[in-house]
């Protein structure tokens, strides 16, 4: 295999691996948030003890998070090297900005988070709570940013020529607001609420399935059920800004995302197919005219195809494209119907009745997840073979002086350690849900606060 | 070209790379000290109170390398593609250290069979050994320059990055981190670990003494293109000057058992250690072994002035939040280890 192949598996594999966490992390984050300011506000004990048993499944989410997420940092210089001189002045900004604005507030104050129940006062701590969720909420909007810029560059000007060719900045708000980024931000977002959201859906029906902490399950069940109701339904708003994006800014990408191959007509929309590239025919059950009625609400106006672009400016994974695209409109389709019908129950007072409905929120943590996954294989497989889109291609991208040898060894090097982490992370985030949440800690154990070193005290 | 302050841009943005890395050095440079002494310590609980200590703020320290990388990425485009890609292998098993240190910390407590503690008491000391040592040996392939050719591409074999000098810096910065991490280990212990750490601490001093010699010994004999600077600025010479005297601080202030300030005195001397090799460097930020004309300097490397200006200001807003937070948090740590039911 060639040095290409390799490492685009190579940061294929890292990210999908690391993007596992960070949705956790901010869907997570906001849930503590939520329940904590209900300890704030109520004074209920058991508040509390959700917020510190969600933290403990936070700090194992956030810990993988941090220690597989420098590695794509690194990956730019190490394996696309070409890439890093030539988008460096533009994209790099975004990374720095990344790091300073989000991260450093996210890793700061996650010590107190962590560690603070018993050295600072409530209202501190709900601080600091907060400036994590905060913090990775930014992360998400620089990093984002910066991806957007790959796909719909703006704000730049190219200098040189050939081999001497990079782009530079000349409006730091164009590249930041760049025609992408702000739909692509708001459903990286709601993608992530909805991660977390349903990880703690999945715990608290377990809990309520196995009949123990049932009074904390079904508080906690309930705030989440309202983060994923709405969420789910907000996904639906920016999916279609997004998509409407990738019409009018990556016209290839979209007609790959149906499988639309005539040049120039009116496109159907597939709630299932299967594309055949050779024949450039997709079997299955499909809307006729449904692409064009989506994005233009008439059954007329035809949509540029596939054969509209030169040969060497398309995706060629097509039919992987088209099926990682779908699978993540269906899994976002059951999502809404799922927790709209279990908000309907909640409404006649039956939520927690169905024992088949807590199962199947028991398994639905995947859900999210994998719709996350395959929405960014289906946006980056689409974008081939740009890697900064109508600007540099991915094959020309790469580090010249990196061997085969060397991106194999990381590769490999890689897939053990991750292998490896993941089911260690597995095996302890089943030990932290047998014990669950210790309703024994509903004692204050804040009495000896006073005593503790520390300036930032209660009273 | 633009200037501020009368540095032009890319200078200023030299200093600026150079004061986050600086802040990396001393931050991280504890907890990687404190990490490389860890199987020194034999009680579980000696081991617990180590670990606590360094607990809440590792992250946060760790923070400065991702800025830091982020802001070479943004400043010097040239230097982050050439030096990562050249430096491909000790860059990947950098990360792969990186990833078991994280991973350390966090499972290490979340078992409490004697194996599984062991295990990640290895895992955290040997990563944190390693990665001081893989940034020593960065920083010395940095220093005496490496096989840089046409299109600023790196020309040569990775092996050849394992060389005696960049091994000596590795040792030289691991000693440095070791003798830094005991007294911030010092700062927050009492006790048997207390004591046993006065005794930890005096090797360490006399590990730093003799590597740094020996290295500074080789830079002046074999190396003689790095005091260039300081032999046609004799000014300059008070950079040194001051670095020797904070090190020779170290020892007096810590047999007076006054660790506070023997922290900021250790603090001190990673500073000027730095601000020593940034001046040896100026303005070429990577030398090229093959041909000067492929020296990649502050000014070829540099992003568009307009970047480093919208940069500047980032990281003038920046800046303040990072050190409030960081203050902060330090603030509520401030004291002794006082294990609690959230400790590690």
């Amino acid at each position: 295999m060639d040095v290409e192949i390799l490492s685009r598996i190579q940061f294929a594999f890292t990210i999908s691996f690391h993007y596992i966490y960070p949705p956790l992390s901010i869907g997570l984050g906001l849930i503590m948030v939520i329940m904590e300011g209900m300890y704030l506000r109520t004074g209920n004990k058991v508040y509390e003890t959700m917020t510190r048993f969600w933290t403990k499944i936070f700090a194992l989410t956030f810990g993988i998070g941090v220690a597989t997420g420098i590695v794509m940092e690194f990956e730019f210089g190490t394996n696309w090297a070409t890439y890093s001189r030539y988008v460096g002045d533009v994209f790099g900004s975004a990374l720095a900005a990344e790091g300073i604005f989000a991260f450093a507030l996210e890793s700061g104050f996650l010590g107190i988070l962590l560690f603070g129940w018993n050295r600072v006062s409530y209202r501190v701590h709900f601080i600091s709570t907060l400036g994590v969720w905060l913090g990775s909420m930014f992360s998400a909007v620089w990093i984002v940013v910066a991806n957007s810029w790959q796909q719909t560059p703006a704000g730049y000007h190219i200098v040189g020529e050939g081999l001497e060719a990079r782009a530079e900045i000349i409006d730091f708000w164009a590249m930041v607001f760049n025609p992408s980024s702000v739909d692509r931000i708001m459903h990286v977002w709601l993608g992530a609420l909805l991660a977390g959201a349903f990880l703690v859906l999945s715990v608290h029906a377990y809990y309520l399935l196995r009949n123990r902490h049932v009074e904390i399950s079904k508080k906690a069940f309930k705030i989440a059920l309202v983060v994923a109701t709405v969420f789910s339904l907000g996904q639906l708003l920016t999916g279609h800004k997004s998509a409407d994006g990738v019409a009018h800014n990556q016209p290839a990408k979209l007609a790959a995302l149906e499988g639309h191959f005539d040049s120039l007509s009116v496109a159907d929309m597939y709630i299932l197919g299967w594309v055949d590239k050779e024949k450039q025919e997709v079997s299955g059950l499909k809307i006729p005219g449904g692409l064009t009625f989506l994005l233009h609400q008439n059954t007329m106006t035809p949509i540029r195809g596939l054969n509209a672009f030169p040969e060497d400016e398309r995706p060629t994974a097509l039919n992987a494209i088209f099926q990682f695209y779908h699978l993540m409109v269906a899994i976002g389709m059951f999502l809404i119907l799922l927790t709209l019908y279990a908000s309907y129950l909640w409404w006649r007072g039956k939520l927690f009745d169905k024992k088949w409905l807590l199962w199947i929120f028991v398994f639905a943590v995947f859900l999210p997840q994998i719709a996350n996954q395959v929405g960014w294989f289906a946006a980056e497989m689409g974008r081939q073979p740009w890697v900064v889109y109508g600007l540099l291609k991915t094959s020309d991208a790469l580090s010249k002086v990196v061997t085969a040898n060397q991106v194999l060894f990381s590769l490999i090097m890689f897939a053990l350690v991750y292998l490896l982490l993941f089911l260690l992370f597995i095996y302890l985030l089943n030990k932290k849900i047998k014990t669950g949440p210790s309703d024994t800690e509903l004692i204050d154990k804040r009495a000896r606060q006073k005593e503790m070193a520390g300036i930032f005290k209660k009273q | 070209m633009e200037t501020f302050l009368g540095i032009d841009y890319p200078t200023l943005w030299f200093l600026l790379v150079g004061g986050v890395f600086s802040g990396y050095a001393i931050l991280d440079g504890f907890d990687l000290g404190a990490g490389a002494w860890h199987l020194f310590f034999r009680k579980e609980l000696s081991r617990r109170i180590a670990l606590n200590a360094v607990g809440p703020v590792w992250d946060g320290n760790e923070v400065w390398l991702v800025i830091g990388g982020g802001a070479l990425f943004a400043g010097f485009p040239v230097v982050y593609a050439t030096l990562f890609s050249a430096m491909y292998i000790p860059f990947m098993l950098f990360l792969l250290f990186l990833i078991f240190r994280a991973i350390s910390i966090e499972f290490r407590s979340k078992e409490e069979m004697k194996w599984w503690r062991t295990m990640w008491d290895v895992s955290y000391s040997v990563s944190s050994i390693m990665l001081a040592f893989l940034l020593g040996i960065v920083l010395g392939n940095v220093l005496q320059g490496i096989a840089i050719g046409p299109g600023l591409e790196f020309q040569g074999h990775w092996l050849e990055f394992i060389n005696p000098y960049a091994i000596m810096v590795g040792f030289t910065t691991l000693a440095l981190f070791m003798m830094h991490g005991a007294i911030y280990l010092l700062m927050k212990t009492r006790g048997k670990l207390f004591v046993k750490l006065t005794n930890l601490l005096k090797r360490g001093i006399i590990f730093f003494v003799v590597a740094f010699g020996i290295t500074t010994l080789f830079t002046l004999i074999y190396i003689p293109h790095l005091s260039d600077d300081f032999k046609s600025h004799p000014a300059l010479f008070i950079i040194p000057l001051l670095a020797f005297l904070s090190i020779a601080n170290i020892p007096r202030l810590a047999s007076k058992k006054r660790f506070k300030l023997a922290f900021i005195f250790s603090s001190l001397t990673v500073a000027f250690l730095l601000i020593l090799v940034a001046i040896e460097l100026y303005p070429v930020l990577i030398m090229s072994t093959v041909d000067p004309m492929y020296d990649i300097t502050v000014y070829n490397a540099a992003s568009s002035q307009k970047s480093l200006s919208i940069m500047l200001i980032i990281a003038a807003i920046g800046a303040p939040l990072v050190l409030a937070y960081t203050i902060f948090v330090y603030k509520t740590f401030s004291g002794k280890v006082e294990l609690d039911e959230t400790s590690y």
